[in-house]
Protein backbone atom coordinates (compact mmCIF):
# COMPACT_ATOMS: atom_id res chain seq x y z
CA UNK A 1 0.00 0.00 0.00
CA UNK A 2 1.42 3.39 -0.94
CA UNK A 3 2.10 5.94 1.74
CA UNK A 4 0.60 9.40 1.70
CA UNK A 5 3.78 10.92 0.32
CA UNK A 6 3.60 8.68 -2.74
CA UNK A 7 0.21 10.20 -3.64
CA UNK A 8 -2.48 8.66 -5.79
CA UNK A 9 -5.58 6.96 -4.49
CA UNK A 10 -5.73 3.20 -4.43
CA UNK A 11 -7.07 2.80 -7.94
CA UNK A 12 -7.98 -0.84 -7.64
CA UNK A 13 -10.67 -0.06 -5.09
CA UNK A 14 -12.66 2.08 -7.49
CA UNK A 15 -15.52 0.69 -9.51
CA UNK A 16 -14.73 -0.43 -13.03
CA UNK A 17 -16.80 2.42 -14.46
CA UNK A 18 -15.04 4.98 -12.25
CA UNK A 19 -18.00 5.46 -9.92
CA UNK A 20 -16.75 6.26 -6.44
CA UNK A 21 -20.04 6.82 -4.61
CA UNK A 22 -23.47 5.59 -5.58
CA UNK A 23 -26.50 6.39 -3.44
CA UNK A 24 -29.85 5.07 -4.61
CA UNK A 25 -33.24 6.05 -3.18
CA UNK A 26 -31.75 6.16 0.32
CA UNK A 27 -33.83 6.68 3.47
CA UNK A 28 -32.25 6.76 6.94
CA UNK A 29 -33.57 6.65 10.49
CA UNK A 30 -32.34 6.44 14.07
CA UNK A 31 -34.77 3.82 15.33
CA UNK A 32 -37.91 5.95 14.74
CA UNK A 33 -39.30 7.50 11.57
CA UNK A 34 -37.01 8.53 8.70
CA UNK A 35 -34.83 11.59 9.30
CA UNK A 36 -33.61 11.73 5.71
CA UNK A 37 -35.44 10.48 2.63
CA UNK A 38 -35.11 10.13 -1.12
CA UNK A 39 -31.38 10.70 -1.48
CA UNK A 40 -30.22 9.64 -4.93
CA UNK A 41 -26.94 10.66 -6.54
CA UNK A 42 -23.63 9.30 -7.72
CA UNK A 43 -20.11 10.65 -7.98
CA UNK A 44 -17.32 9.68 -10.34
CA UNK A 45 -13.85 9.11 -8.92
CA UNK A 46 -12.08 12.44 -8.46
CA UNK A 47 -15.28 14.48 -8.18
CA UNK A 48 -15.94 16.71 -5.19
CA UNK A 49 -19.33 17.17 -3.58
CA UNK A 50 -20.52 19.95 -1.28
CA UNK A 51 -23.37 18.89 1.01
CA UNK A 52 -25.53 21.83 2.12
CA UNK A 53 -28.40 21.91 4.57
CA UNK A 54 -29.62 23.34 7.85
CA UNK A 55 -28.79 21.84 11.25
CA UNK A 56 -30.80 18.64 11.55
CA UNK A 57 -31.17 18.55 7.75
CA UNK A 58 -29.37 15.21 7.46
CA UNK A 59 -25.80 16.09 6.46
CA UNK A 60 -24.08 14.15 9.23
CA UNK A 61 -26.67 11.36 8.94
CA UNK A 62 -25.81 10.87 5.25
CA UNK A 63 -22.06 10.75 5.98
CA UNK A 64 -22.64 8.20 8.76
CA UNK A 65 -24.56 6.02 6.30
CA UNK A 66 -21.66 6.21 3.85
CA UNK A 67 -19.20 5.01 6.52
CA UNK A 68 -21.48 2.04 7.19
CA UNK A 69 -22.27 3.15 10.74
CA UNK A 70 -25.95 3.67 9.95
CA UNK A 71 -27.91 1.02 8.04
CA UNK A 72 -30.29 2.10 5.29
CA UNK A 73 -34.00 2.08 6.11
CA UNK A 74 -34.57 1.90 2.36
CA UNK A 75 -32.38 2.03 -0.72
CA UNK A 76 -28.61 1.71 -0.76
CA UNK A 77 -25.39 3.64 -0.25
CA UNK A 78 -22.24 2.23 -1.83
CA UNK A 79 -18.71 3.57 -1.61
CA UNK A 80 -15.75 2.22 -3.59
CA UNK A 81 -13.27 1.01 -0.99
CA UNK A 82 -13.33 2.07 2.63
CA UNK A 83 -13.86 5.83 3.01
CA UNK A 84 -11.99 8.01 5.47
CA UNK A 85 -14.30 9.84 7.88
CA UNK A 86 -13.55 13.13 9.62
CA UNK A 87 -16.14 13.79 12.30
CA UNK A 88 -16.79 17.30 13.57
CA UNK A 89 -13.86 17.75 15.92
CA UNK A 90 -16.10 18.50 18.89
CA UNK A 91 -17.31 14.92 18.55
CA UNK A 92 -13.81 13.67 19.34
CA UNK A 93 -12.60 13.22 22.92
CA UNK A 94 -10.35 16.11 23.86
CA UNK A 95 -9.36 14.86 27.32
CA UNK A 96 -7.91 11.61 25.98
CA UNK A 97 -4.10 11.34 26.19
CA UNK A 98 -2.99 10.98 22.56
CA UNK A 99 -0.51 13.07 20.60
CA UNK A 100 -1.04 14.46 17.11
CA UNK A 101 1.32 11.76 15.82
CA UNK A 102 -0.69 9.02 17.60
CA UNK A 103 -3.86 10.21 15.86
CA UNK A 104 -2.23 10.36 12.41
CA UNK A 105 -0.80 6.89 13.08
CA UNK A 106 -4.32 5.50 13.58
CA UNK A 107 -4.73 5.74 9.80
CA UNK A 108 -2.51 2.65 9.49
CA UNK A 109 -5.16 0.59 11.31
CA UNK A 110 -6.91 0.45 7.94
CA UNK A 111 -4.21 -2.05 6.86
CA UNK A 112 -5.66 -4.60 9.29
CA UNK A 113 -3.07 -5.99 11.77
CA UNK A 114 -4.70 -3.97 14.57
CA UNK A 115 -3.27 -6.31 17.22
CA UNK A 116 0.35 -5.48 16.31
CA UNK A 117 2.28 -2.33 17.19
CA UNK A 118 2.66 0.25 14.45
CA UNK A 119 5.51 -0.49 12.05
CA UNK A 120 8.41 1.82 11.39
CA UNK A 121 7.02 2.49 7.90
CA UNK A 122 3.64 3.40 9.44
CA UNK A 123 5.37 5.93 11.69
CA UNK A 124 7.22 7.40 8.70
CA UNK A 125 3.92 7.68 6.81
CA UNK A 126 2.27 9.39 9.80
CA UNK A 127 5.14 11.89 10.07
CA UNK A 128 4.99 12.57 6.32
CA UNK A 129 1.23 13.14 6.55
CA UNK A 130 1.66 15.56 9.47
CA UNK A 131 4.27 17.44 7.43
CA UNK A 132 1.86 17.61 4.54
CA UNK A 133 -0.79 19.32 6.70
CA UNK A 134 1.90 21.64 8.09
CA UNK A 135 2.02 20.23 11.60
CA UNK A 136 5.33 18.33 11.70
CA UNK A 137 6.46 20.54 14.57
CA UNK A 138 3.33 19.69 16.60
CA UNK A 139 3.69 15.89 16.33
CA UNK A 140 4.24 15.41 20.07
CA UNK A 141 1.50 17.79 21.23
CA UNK A 142 -1.58 16.35 22.89
CA UNK A 143 -4.51 16.27 20.42
CA UNK A 144 -6.86 18.09 22.80
CA UNK A 145 -4.39 20.96 23.22
CA UNK A 146 -4.37 21.81 19.52
CA UNK A 147 -6.65 24.48 18.07
CA UNK A 148 -9.83 23.38 16.26
CA UNK A 149 -8.19 23.99 12.89
CA UNK A 150 -5.05 22.08 13.84
CA UNK A 151 -7.15 19.14 15.10
CA UNK A 152 -8.97 19.10 11.78
CA UNK A 153 -5.62 19.00 9.98
CA UNK A 154 -4.45 16.12 12.20
CA UNK A 155 -7.62 14.18 11.27
CA UNK A 156 -6.85 14.95 7.62
CA UNK A 157 -3.36 13.54 8.19
CA UNK A 158 -4.99 10.36 9.56
CA UNK A 159 -7.06 10.16 6.35
CA UNK A 160 -3.85 10.60 4.30
CA UNK A 161 -2.20 7.71 6.15
CA UNK A 162 -5.33 5.65 5.54
CA UNK A 163 -4.85 6.48 1.84
CA UNK A 164 -8.60 6.32 1.20
CA UNK A 165 -9.99 6.93 -2.27
CA UNK A 166 -13.10 8.58 -0.80
CA UNK A 167 -13.02 11.15 2.02
CA UNK A 168 -16.09 12.13 4.04
CA UNK A 169 -15.62 15.41 5.91
CA UNK A 170 -18.23 16.73 8.33
CA UNK A 171 -18.03 20.54 8.51
CA UNK A 172 -14.23 20.58 8.30
CA UNK A 173 -14.11 24.37 8.28
CA UNK A 174 -16.48 25.08 11.19
CA UNK A 175 -14.68 27.10 13.87
CA UNK A 176 -11.35 26.81 12.05
CA UNK A 177 -8.81 29.64 12.15
CA UNK A 178 -8.11 31.36 8.79
CA UNK A 179 -4.57 29.93 8.49
CA UNK A 180 -5.84 26.38 8.94
CA UNK A 181 -8.78 27.01 6.60
CA UNK A 182 -6.40 28.11 3.85
CA UNK A 183 -4.18 25.08 4.39
CA UNK A 184 -7.19 22.74 4.33
CA UNK A 185 -8.53 24.33 1.12
CA UNK A 186 -5.14 23.83 -0.57
CA UNK A 187 -5.10 20.20 0.58
CA UNK A 188 -8.59 19.62 -0.83
CA UNK A 189 -7.39 20.82 -4.23
CA UNK A 190 -4.35 18.52 -4.05
CA UNK A 191 -6.47 15.54 -3.03
CA UNK A 192 -8.82 16.14 -5.97
CA UNK A 193 -5.84 16.37 -8.32
CA UNK A 194 -4.75 12.95 -7.03
CA UNK A 195 -8.09 11.52 -8.12
CA UNK A 196 -9.65 11.21 -4.68
CA UNK A 197 -13.35 11.83 -4.17
CA UNK A 198 -14.34 14.37 -1.51
CA UNK A 199 -17.71 14.75 0.20
CA UNK A 200 -17.72 17.87 2.36
CA UNK A 201 -20.63 19.07 4.46
CA UNK A 202 -20.63 22.78 5.25
CA UNK A 203 -22.67 25.77 6.34
CA UNK A 204 -20.79 28.00 3.93
CA UNK A 205 -23.13 28.33 0.95
CA UNK A 206 -20.67 30.59 -0.82
CA UNK A 207 -17.92 27.97 -0.83
CA UNK A 208 -20.21 25.50 -2.63
CA UNK A 209 -19.39 27.16 -5.97
CA UNK A 210 -15.90 25.68 -5.85
CA UNK A 211 -17.12 22.07 -5.89
CA UNK A 212 -17.93 19.88 -8.88
CA UNK A 213 -21.34 18.96 -7.47
CA UNK A 214 -23.69 20.32 -4.82
CA UNK A 215 -26.24 18.31 -2.82
CA UNK A 216 -28.93 20.18 -0.88
CA UNK A 217 -30.58 18.30 2.00
CA UNK A 218 -33.45 19.26 4.25
CA UNK A 219 -34.68 15.95 5.67
CA UNK A 220 -34.93 14.91 2.01
CA UNK A 221 -32.91 15.58 -1.12
CA UNK A 222 -33.86 19.04 -2.38
CA UNK A 223 -31.41 19.30 -5.27
CA UNK A 224 -28.29 17.72 -6.74
CA UNK A 225 -26.12 18.80 -9.65
CA UNK A 226 -23.55 21.33 -10.76
CA UNK A 227 -23.30 24.48 -8.62
CA UNK A 228 -24.69 26.71 -11.38
CA UNK A 229 -27.88 24.68 -11.64
CA UNK A 230 -28.34 23.88 -7.94
CA UNK A 231 -27.51 27.16 -6.22
CA UNK A 232 -30.77 28.85 -7.19
CA UNK A 233 -32.93 31.01 -4.96
CA UNK A 234 -35.73 28.40 -5.09
CA UNK A 235 -33.51 25.46 -4.14
CA UNK A 236 -31.76 27.36 -1.34
CA UNK A 237 -35.08 28.56 0.08
CA UNK A 238 -36.38 25.00 0.02
CA UNK A 239 -33.19 23.86 1.75
CA UNK A 240 -32.86 26.48 4.43
CA UNK A 241 -36.35 28.00 4.70
CA UNK A 242 -36.20 31.30 6.55
CA UNK A 243 -32.54 30.72 7.44
CA UNK A 244 -31.31 31.79 4.01
CA UNK A 245 -30.40 35.35 3.09
CA UNK A 246 -29.90 35.83 -0.65
CA UNK A 247 -27.29 38.52 -1.23
CA UNK A 248 -27.04 38.60 -5.00
CA UNK A 249 -29.32 37.16 -7.64
CA UNK A 250 -28.29 37.64 -11.24
CA UNK A 251 -31.79 36.87 -12.45
CA UNK A 252 -31.85 33.20 -13.24
CA UNK A 253 -28.46 32.72 -14.90
CA UNK A 254 -25.65 31.38 -12.72
CA UNK A 255 -25.62 30.60 -9.01
CA UNK A 256 -26.97 33.12 -6.51
CA UNK A 257 -24.82 34.34 -3.63
CA UNK A 258 -26.31 33.65 -0.25
CA UNK A 259 -25.48 32.96 3.36
CA UNK A 260 -27.28 30.60 5.68
CA UNK A 261 -28.07 32.11 9.07
CA UNK A 262 -27.72 29.16 11.40
CA UNK A 263 -29.67 28.96 14.60
CA UNK A 264 -27.31 26.86 16.68
CA UNK A 265 -28.88 24.74 19.35
CA UNK A 266 -25.70 24.67 21.42
CA UNK B 1 10.05 -1.93 61.64
CA UNK B 2 11.93 -4.39 59.49
CA UNK B 3 10.65 -3.85 55.94
CA UNK B 4 11.22 -7.48 55.13
CA UNK B 5 9.23 -8.73 58.09
CA UNK B 6 5.94 -9.27 56.25
CA UNK B 7 7.88 -11.22 53.60
CA UNK B 8 8.89 -13.77 56.21
CA UNK B 9 5.30 -14.78 56.79
CA UNK B 10 3.98 -17.05 54.08
CA UNK B 11 0.51 -15.56 54.43
CA UNK B 12 1.68 -12.03 53.85
CA UNK B 13 4.03 -13.05 51.04
CA UNK B 14 1.05 -14.54 49.23
CA UNK B 15 -1.03 -11.45 49.96
CA UNK B 16 1.68 -9.21 48.48
CA UNK B 17 1.93 -11.42 45.38
CA UNK B 18 -1.86 -11.38 45.01
CA UNK B 19 -2.17 -7.57 45.20
CA UNK B 20 0.79 -7.16 42.83
CA UNK B 21 -0.69 -9.50 40.19
CA UNK B 22 -4.22 -8.11 40.49
CA UNK B 23 -3.03 -4.52 40.82
CA UNK B 24 -0.81 -4.64 37.75
CA UNK B 25 -3.60 -5.92 35.52
CA UNK B 26 -6.65 -4.24 37.05
CA UNK B 27 -4.87 -0.90 37.41
CA UNK B 28 -3.95 -0.88 33.72
CA UNK B 29 -7.40 -2.10 32.66
CA UNK B 30 -8.90 0.68 34.78
CA UNK B 31 -7.48 3.27 32.39
CA UNK B 32 -9.76 1.84 29.68
CA UNK B 33 -12.69 1.36 32.05
CA UNK B 34 -12.59 5.06 32.96
CA UNK B 35 -11.83 6.17 29.38
CA UNK B 36 -14.95 4.37 28.15
CA UNK B 37 -16.95 5.79 31.08
CA UNK B 38 -17.60 2.32 32.47
CA UNK B 39 -16.93 3.10 36.16
CA UNK B 40 -20.60 2.95 37.12
CA UNK B 41 -21.34 -0.24 35.11
CA UNK B 42 -18.21 -1.77 36.67
CA UNK B 43 -19.44 -0.93 40.16
CA UNK B 44 -22.85 -2.38 39.32
CA UNK B 45 -21.34 -5.66 38.15
CA UNK B 46 -19.03 -5.88 41.17
CA UNK B 47 -21.92 -5.48 43.61
CA UNK B 48 -24.43 -7.44 41.54
CA UNK B 49 -22.24 -10.54 41.44
CA UNK B 50 -22.61 -11.11 45.20
CA UNK B 51 -25.46 -13.67 44.94
CA UNK B 52 -23.26 -15.74 42.62
CA UNK B 53 -20.42 -15.67 45.13
CA UNK B 54 -22.71 -16.58 48.02
CA UNK B 55 -24.35 -19.46 46.16
CA UNK B 56 -20.91 -20.83 45.27
CA UNK B 57 -19.76 -20.49 48.90
CA UNK B 58 -22.92 -22.24 50.17
CA UNK B 59 -22.63 -25.03 47.61
CA UNK B 60 -18.91 -25.49 48.21
CA UNK B 61 -18.10 -24.64 44.60
CA UNK B 62 -15.01 -22.64 43.60
CA UNK B 63 -15.66 -18.93 44.27
CA UNK B 64 -14.24 -18.07 40.84
CA UNK B 65 -17.09 -20.02 39.27
CA UNK B 66 -19.65 -18.23 41.43
CA UNK B 67 -18.14 -14.82 40.64
CA UNK B 68 -18.11 -15.49 36.88
CA UNK B 69 -21.72 -16.70 36.96
CA UNK B 70 -22.67 -13.75 39.15
CA UNK B 71 -21.13 -11.26 36.70
CA UNK B 72 -23.00 -12.85 33.79
CA UNK B 73 -26.35 -12.74 35.64
CA UNK B 74 -25.71 -9.20 36.93
CA UNK B 75 -24.85 -7.99 33.41
CA UNK B 76 -28.06 -9.53 32.04
CA UNK B 77 -30.21 -8.05 34.85
CA UNK B 78 -28.65 -4.59 34.41
CA UNK B 79 -29.11 -4.75 30.63
CA UNK B 80 -32.76 -5.82 30.98
CA UNK B 81 -33.52 -3.26 33.71
CA UNK B 82 -32.12 -0.46 31.57
CA UNK B 83 -34.47 -1.19 28.70
CA UNK B 84 -37.45 0.62 30.17
CA UNK B 85 -37.16 4.24 28.94
CA UNK B 86 -39.70 5.46 31.53
CA UNK B 87 -37.29 4.67 34.38
CA UNK B 88 -33.95 5.54 32.84
CA UNK B 89 -31.02 3.15 32.79
CA UNK B 90 -29.10 4.63 35.76
CA UNK B 91 -32.07 4.44 38.16
CA UNK B 92 -33.01 0.98 36.88
CA UNK B 93 -29.41 -0.17 37.34
CA UNK B 94 -29.29 1.23 40.89
CA UNK B 95 -32.48 -0.63 41.88
CA UNK B 96 -31.43 -3.88 40.18
CA UNK B 97 -27.97 -3.83 41.77
CA UNK B 98 -29.24 -3.00 45.27
CA UNK B 99 -31.73 -5.82 44.86
CA UNK B 100 -28.99 -8.28 43.99
CA UNK B 101 -26.79 -7.08 46.84
CA UNK B 102 -29.76 -7.59 49.16
CA UNK B 103 -30.39 -11.06 47.77
CA UNK B 104 -26.73 -11.96 48.32
CA UNK B 105 -26.93 -10.70 51.91
CA UNK B 106 -30.17 -12.59 52.54
CA UNK B 107 -28.64 -15.88 51.36
CA UNK B 108 -25.40 -15.35 53.26
CA UNK B 109 -27.06 -14.35 56.52
CA UNK B 110 -29.42 -17.36 56.54
CA UNK B 111 -29.12 -19.14 59.95
CA UNK B 112 -27.45 -22.26 58.55
CA UNK B 113 -25.03 -20.45 56.21
CA UNK B 114 -21.33 -20.50 57.00
CA UNK B 115 -20.09 -17.13 58.32
CA UNK B 116 -18.20 -15.99 55.26
CA UNK B 117 -20.23 -12.95 54.25
CA UNK B 118 -17.68 -10.53 55.59
CA UNK B 119 -14.96 -12.05 53.43
CA UNK B 120 -17.19 -11.99 50.35
CA UNK B 121 -18.12 -8.33 50.88
CA UNK B 122 -14.81 -6.87 51.98
CA UNK B 123 -12.32 -9.41 50.68
CA UNK B 124 -9.41 -11.00 52.48
CA UNK B 125 -6.07 -10.76 50.68
CA UNK B 126 -4.46 -12.60 53.63
CA UNK B 127 -6.71 -15.58 52.98
CA UNK B 128 -5.80 -16.24 49.34
CA UNK B 129 -5.34 -19.84 48.34
CA UNK B 130 -2.88 -21.28 45.82
CA UNK B 131 -5.80 -21.50 43.42
CA UNK B 132 -6.49 -17.77 43.83
CA UNK B 133 -2.86 -16.98 43.06
CA UNK B 134 -2.91 -19.16 39.96
CA UNK B 135 -6.13 -17.45 38.80
CA UNK B 136 -4.58 -14.01 39.37
CA UNK B 137 -1.44 -15.04 37.47
CA UNK B 138 -3.41 -16.40 34.53
CA UNK B 139 -5.55 -13.25 34.50
CA UNK B 140 -2.49 -10.99 34.55
CA UNK B 141 -0.82 -12.99 31.76
CA UNK B 142 -3.72 -13.65 29.35
CA UNK B 143 -5.70 -10.52 30.19
CA UNK B 144 -2.57 -8.41 29.92
CA UNK B 145 -1.71 -9.89 26.52
CA UNK B 146 -5.28 -9.27 25.29
CA UNK B 147 -5.24 -5.70 26.58
CA UNK B 148 -1.93 -4.95 24.88
CA UNK B 149 -3.18 -6.47 21.62
CA UNK B 150 -6.36 -4.39 21.83
CA UNK B 151 -4.54 -1.18 22.72
CA UNK B 152 -4.62 0.44 19.26
CA UNK B 153 -8.30 -0.29 18.53
CA UNK B 154 -9.24 0.82 22.07
CA UNK B 155 -7.38 4.09 21.51
CA UNK B 156 -9.03 4.70 18.13
CA UNK B 157 -12.54 4.03 19.50
CA UNK B 158 -12.01 6.06 22.68
CA UNK B 159 -10.94 9.09 20.63
CA UNK B 160 -13.57 8.96 17.89
CA UNK B 161 -15.81 5.94 17.32
CA UNK B 162 -17.03 7.13 13.91
CA UNK B 163 -13.50 7.62 12.62
CA UNK B 164 -12.48 4.22 14.00
CA UNK B 165 -15.34 2.54 12.15
CA UNK B 166 -14.12 4.12 8.91
CA UNK B 167 -10.70 2.60 9.65
CA UNK B 168 -12.25 -0.87 9.76
CA UNK B 169 -12.42 -1.11 13.57
CA UNK B 170 -15.85 -2.13 14.86
CA UNK B 171 -16.53 -0.02 17.99
CA UNK B 172 -19.19 -2.45 19.25
CA UNK B 173 -16.78 -5.38 19.09
CA UNK B 174 -14.07 -3.36 20.84
CA UNK B 175 -16.49 -2.34 23.63
CA UNK B 176 -17.62 -5.95 24.04
CA UNK B 177 -14.01 -7.12 24.28
CA UNK B 178 -13.37 -4.49 26.96
CA UNK B 179 -16.47 -5.61 28.88
CA UNK B 180 -15.22 -9.20 28.65
CA UNK B 181 -11.88 -8.20 30.16
CA UNK B 182 -13.73 -6.26 32.87
CA UNK B 183 -15.89 -9.29 33.70
CA UNK B 184 -12.81 -11.52 33.93
CA UNK B 185 -11.00 -8.97 36.12
CA UNK B 186 -13.98 -8.65 38.49
CA UNK B 187 -14.45 -12.41 38.74
CA UNK B 188 -10.86 -12.96 39.84
CA UNK B 189 -10.18 -9.78 41.83
CA UNK B 190 -13.39 -9.98 43.87
CA UNK B 191 -11.92 -12.86 45.86
CA UNK B 192 -9.04 -10.74 47.08
CA UNK B 193 -10.85 -7.45 47.63
CA UNK B 194 -14.49 -8.41 48.00
CA UNK B 195 -17.63 -7.28 46.26
CA UNK B 196 -17.69 -3.83 47.84
CA UNK B 197 -14.01 -2.90 47.58
CA UNK B 198 -12.89 -4.49 44.31
CA UNK B 199 -13.84 -1.38 42.37
CA UNK B 200 -11.02 0.54 44.08
CA UNK B 201 -8.33 -1.38 42.21
CA UNK B 202 -10.10 -0.83 38.88
CA UNK B 203 -10.92 2.86 39.11
CA UNK B 204 -8.67 4.55 41.68
CA UNK B 205 -5.28 4.04 39.94
CA UNK B 206 -6.69 5.36 36.65
CA UNK B 207 -8.02 8.43 38.46
CA UNK B 208 -4.61 8.91 40.06
CA UNK B 209 -2.70 8.97 36.75
CA UNK B 210 -5.38 10.53 34.52
CA UNK B 211 -3.98 14.05 34.31
CA UNK B 212 -0.31 13.10 34.27
CA UNK B 213 0.22 10.86 31.26
CA UNK B 214 0.89 11.58 27.60
CA UNK B 215 -0.22 8.33 25.98
CA UNK B 216 -2.49 5.34 26.61
CA UNK B 217 0.52 3.02 26.93
CA UNK B 218 2.04 5.22 29.61
CA UNK B 219 -1.33 5.54 31.31
CA UNK B 220 -1.65 1.73 31.50
CA UNK B 221 1.90 1.36 32.82
CA UNK B 222 1.50 4.16 35.36
CA UNK B 223 -1.91 2.97 36.59
CA UNK B 224 -0.61 -0.58 36.96
CA UNK B 225 2.41 0.69 38.93
CA UNK B 226 0.25 2.89 41.17
CA UNK B 227 -2.07 -0.06 41.87
CA UNK B 228 0.83 -2.35 42.78
CA UNK B 229 2.44 0.30 45.01
CA UNK B 230 -0.82 1.14 46.78
CA UNK B 231 -1.66 -2.55 47.17
CA UNK B 232 1.71 -3.29 48.76
CA UNK B 233 1.39 -0.18 50.96
CA UNK B 234 -2.04 -1.39 52.06
CA UNK B 235 -0.73 -4.82 53.07
CA UNK B 236 2.15 -3.22 55.01
CA UNK B 237 -0.28 -0.82 56.70
CA UNK B 238 -2.52 -3.68 57.75
CA UNK B 239 0.53 -5.51 59.12
CA UNK B 240 1.66 -2.44 61.08
CA UNK B 241 -1.72 -1.30 62.34
CA UNK B 242 -3.39 -4.66 62.57
CA UNK B 243 -6.17 -3.32 60.32
CA UNK B 244 -8.27 -5.40 57.92
CA UNK B 245 -6.10 -6.13 54.88
CA UNK B 246 -8.74 -5.73 52.13
CA UNK B 247 -9.99 -2.42 53.51
CA UNK B 248 -6.41 -1.17 54.01
CA UNK B 249 -5.60 -1.91 50.36
CA UNK B 250 -8.79 -0.21 49.16
CA UNK B 251 -8.05 2.86 51.30
CA UNK B 252 -4.45 3.05 50.07
CA UNK B 253 -5.74 2.93 46.47
CA UNK B 254 -8.24 5.71 47.15
CA UNK B 255 -5.57 7.85 48.84
CA UNK B 256 -3.43 7.42 45.72
CA UNK B 257 -6.39 8.60 43.60
CA UNK B 258 -6.85 11.64 45.85
CA UNK B 259 -3.16 12.50 45.67
CA UNK B 260 -3.07 12.06 41.89
CA UNK B 261 -6.14 14.21 41.40
CA UNK B 262 -4.81 16.92 43.74
CA UNK B 263 -1.46 17.27 41.95
CA UNK B 264 -1.53 19.86 39.15
CA UNK B 265 -2.14 17.93 35.94
CA UNK B 266 -0.57 18.35 32.52
CA UNK B 267 -3.99 19.44 31.29
CA UNK B 268 -4.43 22.12 33.93
CA UNK B 269 -0.95 23.48 33.27
CA UNK B 270 -1.62 23.67 29.55
CA UNK B 271 -5.08 25.17 30.04
CA UNK B 272 -3.53 27.99 32.06
CA UNK B 273 -0.84 28.43 29.44
CA UNK B 274 -3.39 28.49 26.62
CA UNK B 275 -5.90 30.76 28.36
CA UNK B 276 -4.56 33.83 26.59
CA UNK B 277 -4.12 32.04 23.29
CA UNK B 278 -7.70 30.78 23.36
CA UNK B 279 -9.10 34.32 23.71
CA UNK B 280 -6.91 35.26 20.76
CA UNK B 281 -8.18 32.21 18.89
CA UNK B 282 -11.78 33.23 19.44
CA UNK B 283 -11.02 36.72 18.21
CA UNK B 284 -9.31 35.31 15.11
CA UNK B 285 -12.31 33.06 14.52
CA UNK B 286 -14.71 35.99 14.83
CA UNK B 287 -12.58 37.96 12.37
CA UNK B 288 -12.56 34.97 10.04
CA UNK B 289 -16.37 34.76 10.19
CA UNK B 290 -16.68 38.48 9.53
CA UNK B 291 -14.28 38.08 6.61
CA UNK B 292 -16.35 35.26 5.17
CA UNK B 293 -19.50 37.37 5.47
CA UNK B 294 -17.93 40.38 3.79
CA UNK B 295 -16.60 38.14 1.00
CA UNK B 296 -20.09 36.74 0.62
CA UNK B 297 -21.60 40.19 0.38
CA UNK B 298 -19.20 41.42 -2.29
Amino acid sequence: MSGPAAGGATGGERGANGTAVRVHDLSLAYGGGPVLEGVDFSLAAGESLCVLGPNGGGKTTLLRALTGELAALRGSADVAGRPAYLAQTERTRLDFPVSALDVALMGSLANGRWWLPARRSDRAAARAALARVGLEDRAGVRFGELSGGQRQRVLLARALVQDAAVLLLDEPLAGVDPASAERIATLFAELRDEGRTLLVSTHDVDSARDFDRVLCLNRRQVAFGEPASVLTRTALEQTYGSEIVVLEDEGGAGPVRAIAVQHHAH
Amino acid sequence: MDLLEPLQSGIERRALLEVALLGGFCGALGFWVTSFRLSYPAESLAHGLLPGLVVAALAGLPLLLGAAGGVAVAAAVVALAGRDPRIGSDSATAVAVTGMLGLGGLLALAPDAPARLEELLFGDPLGVSDGDLVAAGVLALLGGAAMIALQRPLTAVALDAGGALALGIRPTAVRLALLGLLAAALSVAVQGLGSLLVLAVLVAPAVAVRGHVASPVRAMAAAGAVAIAAGVAGIYASHLLGSAAGASVALALCLAALAGAALPSRNARSVRRDAGASVGGQAARALGDAGARSRASQ
